[in-house]
């Protein structure tokens, strides 16, 4: 049981790599939403945004480098919100489908 | 008993910062990180609410918010990205050299992610200036010229206002953690055996500048098939 928590320090290296990232898929966002991809922007749009979160959360915050246990509690976050969004957009997408008054 | 506690009296000796109800520094390290990312998680729903609302209204009425949202200016909501991701690298800087005890280096880095989060914070207020000069915060002065539904116009400045609001007031709390930290910094009170602090607020600062990942595109990159950058 016994779980390593040596002090990992991160090279500066992956953090300079890291930014560049953050960086230039900031650009290639502020872009892509001027070509005509029709419904897929705003899906392209938040593919890039969890892109962009999840090296921040896996090198900048380091849960990459984490425990197991940080790691369950971040990824259980996670999974709750996604409850939260797809559970009420489910139905929100759903209701027309069904001519159920008030949409 | 008595011997137990001798003990941790002992140990505690090594090293100040480790509280006696904790078997060893890793292990009050963890538990504060931990800690920490349950806060985070709690802010996620807080801030997740605000986003669910937004994709229902996004969903209900698109037309309203392809016109509201062409309203914002890209390349100012670019160029605050941008300046964010760099306060969150000398933040992630600031904790590297916090874990290798230069105390320097770190105070200097404390103070770049304050100045940075100081330039998001004054280009934020521009944006809020202009939207007052133009009436395009909601309420009885708002003014949409050649907006088919203004109610539902103004219902995505409502948004926008709650939401980077929100998240501006998380920047102006942070400004006030970071000024004492770096005062403590300053004052030595950090080394690379303990400098929890310095990492906690680092988790903060970056789930700040996650939640602004999010709203970028949502707030500012709504149908803007055609219409160029800058």
């Amino acid at each position: 049981m016994q779980e390593h928590s040596e002090h990992h320090i991160v090279p500066k290296r992956v953090y300079a790599l890291v930014f560049a990232t953050l960086i230039v898929l900031t650009w290639v966002t502020a872009w892509v939403a001027t070509v005509d991809l029709g419904a897929f922007n705003i899906y392209v749009a938040l593919s890039i945004a969890t892109f962009k979160a999840s090296i921040v959360v896996l090198f900048f915050m380091h849960v990459k480098y984490g425990t197991r246990l940080t790691k369950f509690i971040v990824c259980s976050g996670i999974l709750w919100l996604m409850f939260l969004l797809f559970v009420t957009m489910g139905d929100i997408w759903t209701r027309s489908w069904m001519g159920v008054p008030g949409r | 008993m008595s011997s137990h506690s001798s003990v941790a009296a002992h140990d505690a000796a090594h090293d100040p910062n480790l509280k006696h109800h904790f078997e060893n520094a890793d292990q009050q390290k963890e538990s504060a990180s931990i800690g920490m990312w349950v806060f985070l998680l709690t802010e996620l729903m807080f801030f997740g609410g605000l986003f669910l609302a937004y994709f229902v209204y996004r969903q209900w009425y698109p037309e309203a918010f392809i016109a509201a949202s062409n309203k914002t200016d890209v390349l100012v909501g670019a160029i605050n990205t941008t300046v964010l991701i760099c306060s969150s690298l000398t933040m992630a800087l600031a904790v590297h050299y916090a874990s290798k005890g230069r105390r320097e280096l770190l105070v200097l880095f404390l103070i770049a992610t304050l100045l940075l989060g100081g330039i998001f914070l004054g280009v934020k207020g521009y944006e809020y200036h202009d939207k007052w000069v133009h009436h395009e915060i909601p309420g009885e002065h708002f003014e949409c010229h050649g907006c088919a539904d203004e109610v539902h116009t103004q219902l995505f400045f409502s948004l926008y206002f709650g939401m980077t609001g929100l998240h501006a007031s998380h920047m102006i709390i942070g400004f006030g953690v970071l000024l004492v930290l770096i005062w403590q910094a300053w004052k030595g009170q950090f080394s690379a055996k303990w400098y929890t602090p310095i990492e906690m607020f680092g988790l903060y600062w970056h789930f700040v500048d996650i939640v602004w990942i999010f709203l970028f595109p949502l707030l500012y990159l709504i149908d803007r098939v055609g219409r160029p950058l800058l």
